[in-house]
């Protein structure tokens, strides 16, 4: 089944790449210690910028890709039954699967995202990268931010922000690839995002 | 051309905004710290005006008796004491003579006395249980090996810096960092950035700031947010504010000297404050916090915990998934 076209398979390499790259560099920066460092604080500065620079870039090829493909459909998220259909296929992943039993969820063409996909990939894609992408631009010009939100220095909260969305995306990131393993082979669905087809259980 | 005084155009806009920045950051309480030192009045007040009459303002006015008429003349900007700056320093409440030569009571005054001997500052305020806890005699042996000490003998003395005139102690007093840094940092750029001055005390060719940090990443914010000093200086633990100043060579270049853990910052800008307040609100380094945010020296003491709780949590469920995942492989080949 042709699932993913290929602007969507292009952007997801490179968006995966993107974050590996800013998640590398982001700690680099995070930890800069005076001494061993794995990446030099200067050239991780650099790199963390261009980085955000090109994933803004990225984002945006995402998000106007949504809106003019029928891609947009797949995360929209419906309420019936919502909260039983999570349960059930984290029930599956956390028992069924190891039981052998049928995925409760089966993609189709009209529907590729099982419920927990769809919740993670919205909060992920629609709120999580935007805070981080715009704190990022903040701290990239940290002269146009807000000086102070409360009495609370506005750099401080920009990073602040810019660290927790930055953390969420890794945890993300790291159960992401995981899950992905859990096709009908430990590769299949990397392949699928290689091919555009998707196989099934 | 070489020799003129010539500003960058980039040189004057960094000058522009440091500048620009002390009026916003001004606090209302500091003002009134100025307004009440201004109105201070000085006992030797009339004395002083026998001298201020003239170095008071750019101009003075002398008597041709062959003319019979009053003639204005320019004073010398470097001979110009404002008032207002003289009644607010340090040192106030002295009359003029208590440092110059009583000789300049005469006038004209004697061409011998250009060349007068200025006080240093060890001659009043070294080895004296009153200025104790400034350890000026500490100063004094940094600044010895301070490549200005080098230029002694073409004139560059203690007043270089901290003009006798104009000169308050700033970081003890000021509650607002940014007019510290302003303060600090107009005092190196009175010299290295003005030619003429700075001509007097060598031959070098013109130095030019904002060339000589291209390097620097964020130039105009890292100039705006900390003192030349911070990077130019040997830290010293028991004094306030550094005087060992190094060679260009010796400069800090490292970004992570300041921004990591171990900031120097904290043992240089933030270092009154840094006393008190080491790991404000949970960031490590708080101190700095109060003006500024610099990456890598400000962490989160609650959220670097539960990160990293998060993460351990994420790869152990990951783990245990995939132990179950490999025993039922094994149960299935079985």
């Amino acid at each position: 089944m042709y699932l993913y076209p290929r602007w969507i398979r292009f952007w997801h390499v490179l968006n995966a790449l993107l974050c590996l790259l800013l998640i590398a560099t982001g700690l680099c920066l995070q930890y800069s210690g005076q001494s061993r460092n794995l990446i030099p604080f200067d050239k991780a500065v650099a790199m963390h910028n261009s980085g955000g620079i090109a994933l803004s870039l990225s984002y945006l090829l995402f998000f106007i890709g949504n809106l003019v493909s029928p891609n947009r459909k797949f995360y929209r998220i419906r309420g019936q039954n919502l909260r039983k259909r999570m349960v059930k296929q984290i029930r599956y992943y956390a028992l069924g699967f190891f039981k052998g039993e049928e995925n409760p969820f089966t993609v189709t063409e009209k529907d590729k995202f099982n419920p927990l996909q769809k919740i993670s990939y919205v909060f992920i894609m629609y709120l999580c990268l935007p805070l981080m992408i715009l704190t990022g631009w903040g701290l990239l010009f940290p002269d146009k931010t807000l000086p102070g939100v409360f009495g609370v220095n506005g750099l401080i909260l920009t990073d602040l922000f810019h660290i927790i969305s930055g953390f969420i995306v890794s945890i993300f990131l790291i159960v992401h690839v995981y899950l992905c393993t859990l096709g009908p082979t430990t590769g299949s669905m990397f392949r699928s995002m290689i091919s555009g087809y998707h196989v099934g259980h | 051309m070489k020799y003129s005084l010539i500003f960058d155009s980039r040189l004057c806009m960094v000058i522009a905004l440091i500048i620009s920045i002390f009026p916003i950051v001004q606090s209302q309480e500091s003002e009134e710290v100025t307004k009440q030192e201004t109105e201070w009045v000085s006992d030797f007040y009339e004395e002083n005006e026998e001298c201020l009459a003239c170095h008071g303002q750019s101009k003075y006015t002398l008597y041709d008796e062959f003319n019979e008429r009053e003639v204005n003349k320019l004073m010398c900007e470097c001979r110009v004491v404002i008032r207002e700056d003289y009644y607010s320093s340090n040192h106030k409440s002295f009359t003029c003579v208590d440092c110059h030569d009583s000789d300049y009571s005469t006038f004209p005054h004697p061409a011998a006395l250009r060349t007068e001997e200025y006080y240093t500052c060890l001659d009043c305020h070294g080895y004296d249980e009153a200025y104790a806890r400034y350890h000026f005699e500490e100063i004094d042996e940094e600044y010895a090996l301070s490549i200005h000490a080098e230029l002694e003998e073409e004139g560059f003395s203690c007043w270089s810096c901290h003009n006798p005139h104009t000169y308050k102690i700033n970081v003890r007093n000021t509650t607002n960092l940014h007019e510290t840094i302003v303060y600090d940092n107009n005092i190196c750029l009175d010299c290295h950035s003005d030619f003429e001055r700075f001509h007097l005390l060598t031959e070098r060719d013109e130095i030019n700031i904002i060339d000589q940090h291209e390097w620097l990443p964020n130039q105009a914010r890292h100039f705006a947010n900390v003192r030349c000093i911070e990077c130019h200086t040997q830290v010293n633990d028991s004094i306030l504010v550094a005087h060992h100043l190094l060679p260009k060579e010796q400069a800090v270049r490292l970004c992570v000297e300041c921004h990591s853990q171990d900031s120097r910052l904290l043992t240089t800008l933030y270092k009154f404050e840094a006393k008190e307040k080491r790991n404000k609100a949970g960031f490590w380094n708080g101190a700095v916090l109060q003006e500024s945010y610099v990456i890598g020296a400000n962490r989160n003491i609650y959220l670097n915990i539960i990160s990293v709780v998060i993460f351990l949590i994420a790869i152990t469920g990951i783990g245990i998934h995939i132990y179950f995942r490999s025993r039922m492989k094994r149960a299935k080949k079985n």
